[in-house]
């Protein structure tokens, strides 16, 4: 799980230097997100289970096999980005071999789509679990609202993992969230779990047993992972508008990456010589993957209109 | 070949692909034991069991957006939206999902679901009850959007709608749904969503129309080649979105003028990129100017009968305007 969280951090700093450099127009982070996101997608199967990811979950994404290169092929729209082959912007996951569900920008629109793909499993009478996350600020749609209920309706093999990161761009959660988003899953029938989403074994063990339920056919769970999104929305937006730098400092010493290497280190399971290693492979593995898209070819112009409808 | 009414051939092309493909599921609010309010889905859930005819609750965002779930993994899903009118909150989870989801994955992943509704204006419906919705879908690449008026087309375009990989709006005219019989095929066939229908051969103009104005327009198109000897050629879309260009503007080329009739608010409809197409690509053919019917620009339709029946174009105005246009 380090490993995962690591490699989504050096991959996301490599997207701003990118940024930064002119090659990569638009960067959309996972910093402080890693916990929640490494942390509930461990429990799943990969190409069996089915994923909705939101834009900011490339923690989830590269847990269940996506690479550093995969992810900064999307980030230059590179004809070999997995998701879109360049059409979409970065963060607008897809796989079909990870059962990764093409993603698009409109908030909370997966929710209902997750439920549908929980109600197969359900009819066919098979263990798939569908995971469908995103921000607190897709609570406040009516989609998110129609999907908790017919999972709850219906006991569906889904859990929900809403990634409270306090912000949606500027809007702070006392302006988006009335009352409490796990509580509000008692209204449908089903448990709501509030958890420190910057402890990745917490968020291990609460998605575990959310996993472990929709497995065996009791239904969905609610997840509310508690976190802080410590960059920008994205690499077009300055947050320094609307929040003081206090406020991230102070959430900078939470960091979820450092806390579980001082968890690791603390009970001996990794050691500074490890550490420094670990670093140095998946810096080494981003490096190399920056290297490879930044020469990887667009896709051919005519290409960009092709592939509008599927064929028989 | 057995007479049955339009709601008949639809409810059969249903049960069809239901029995051919496990897959195949209807869905949507009371589609289930009370059948649809129309009863186009009645005797399903008795035979497909509570699983396979859906009854979900009352949201339309999350009954198309579930659809599209299903169909990732695995299933057939035809969705309905009980009356046209109610689409809006779906429209999302239609235009910006279930219609990108192939180009947007770069073919990874397509959206294979039907999404049938009931539209048109039909007695007492009102303003909420009464809308032709089609012209705010017929702008988005991706999704299909078909019209089939009469029985037989609508049952084989319905199987094709199903077995498509893509998505597809499928409506139907309501108040077509008892009064519009025609003689269905027994055995299967399927109709191609991508070829107009010439209903009838002509010389003298063409008139291209969908719903239940294709109706009075195949009447009055009888009634003044007998009276006048005016041949008119009747064109059905079936499709609207994409359109057979290729047939309407073979049609338009032969005749040299064309009419387009349809109870749709007329500007920004579906017939205003028909008149297009056709003056764009057929100008040097035309003898006239590309004309249009449609209801005015007032929402459809007001409740009062004389209201109602004053915002459908009548079959007398239809006719006139097809006289007009094979004397101008």
């Amino acid at each position: 799980m380090y490993r995962y969280m690591l490699l989504a951090r050096r991959t996301d700093e490599r997207s701003w230097i990118l940024n930064r450099q002119g090659k990569a127009a638009f960067v959309i982070s996972c910093q402080g997100q890693e916990a929640a996101q490494v942390g509930a997608a461990y429990n799943l199967r990969p190409g069996h289970d089915y994923v909705y990811p939101y834009y900011r979950d490339h923690g989830i994404v590269m847990t269940l096999g996506m690479t550093p290169r995969d992810e900064l092929l999307a980030l230059l729209g590179r004809r070999e980005d997995p998701n879109s082959g360049g059409r979409q912007m970065p963060g607008h996951f897809s796989s079909r071999e990870l059962n990764i569900v093409t993603a698009s920008a409109p908030i909370g629109v997966q929710y209902p789509q997750a439920a549908g793909t929980a109600l197969a499993f359900k009819m066919r009478g098979e263990d798939g679990v569908v995971l469908a996350c995103g921000g607190e600020a897709s609570t406040s749609g009516g989609d998110w609202h129609e999907a908790m209920n017919l999972a709850g309706i219906h006991d569906l093999p889904v859990v929900f993992m809403i990634e409270n990161n306090v912000y949606a761009i500027s809007v702070p959660e006392k302006f988006q969230v009335a009352g409490s988003i796990a509580g509000r899953a008692e209204g449908y029938g089903f448990p709501g779990v509030a958890v420190d989403g910057n402890d990745v074994l917490a968020v291990y063990e609460a998605a575990r047993e959310a996993v472990a339920r929709a497995r065996r056919g009791e239904g969905p769970t609610l997840i509310e992972a508690r976190t802080y999104r410590m960059t920008a929305h994205s690499s077009d937006d300055d947050d320094r508008r609307y929040r003081e730098r206090e406020e991230i400092e102070a959430w900078r010493l939470k960091d979820p990456i450092t806390r579980f290497e001082k968890y690791l280190l603390e009970h001996g399971v990794l050691d500074e010589f490890q550490r420094d290693e670990l670093d140095e492979e998946v810096k080494a593995e981003v490096k190399e993957a920056s290297a490879y898209a930044e020469n990887a070819p667009f896709a051919d112009p005519d290409e960009g209109f092709a592939g509008v409808y599927a064929e028989v | 070949m057995a007479t049955k009414s339009l709601l008949q051939a639809i409810h059969d092309g249903l049960a069809e692909e239901m029995r051919a493909d496990e897959t195949v599921m209807v869905m949507g609010e009371d589609v289930g034991r009370a059948g649809g309010v129309f009863r186009v889905t009645q005797g399903l859930q008795e035979e497909f069991g509570e699983a396979r005819v859906f009854d979900t609750p009352l949201a339309e965002s999350l009954i198309v957006g579930s659809a599209i779930g299903l169909s990732v993994n695995g299933m057939r899903p035809v969705a309905e939206i009980q009356f046209a009118d109610f689409i809006p909150p779906a429209f999302d989870q239609i235009v910006n999902e279930a219609a990108l989801f192939y180009y947007r994955s770069n073919g990874a992943y397509n959206a294979p679901i039907t999404i049938r509704a009931p539209y048109g204006v039909v007695p007492g419906g009102a303003l909420f009850h009464s809308q032709s919705v089609e012209a705010y879908f017929c702008n988005t690449p991706g999704l299909k959007v078909v019209a089939p008026t009469f029985p037989a087309d609508a049952k084989g375009a319905l199987k094709s709608a199903i077995r498509d990989p893509n998505p597809v709006l499928f409506l139907e005219h309501k108040k077509s749904y008892r009064l519009l019989k025609g003689e269905v095929p027994d055995e299967d066939y399927a109709v191609p969503l991508d070829r107009a229908r010439v209903h009838r051969e002509g010389t003298d103009l063409t008139v291209i129309s969908y719903g239940l104005m294709l109706n009075d327009v195949s009447r009055a198109a009888e009634k003044i080649s007998v009276e006048h000897g005016i041949e008119t050629e009747v064109v059905e879309p079936i499709s609207l979105y994409p359109l057979d260009k290729e047939t309407i503007l073979r049609s338009a080329k032969k005749t040299g003028k064309t009419l387009v009739v349809s109870e749709a608010n007329l500007e920004g409809s579906v017939s205003g990129e028909i008149s297009a197409l056709v003056a764009e690509h057929a100008f040097e053919w035309l003898d006239g100017p590309v004309r249009r019917i449609g209801g005015p620009n007032s929402p459809a339709a007001p409740f009062a009968k004389p209201l109602t029946d004053a915002f459908v174009p009548s079959a007398e105005k239809v006719e006139a305007a097809m006289l007009d246009l094979a004397r101008y």
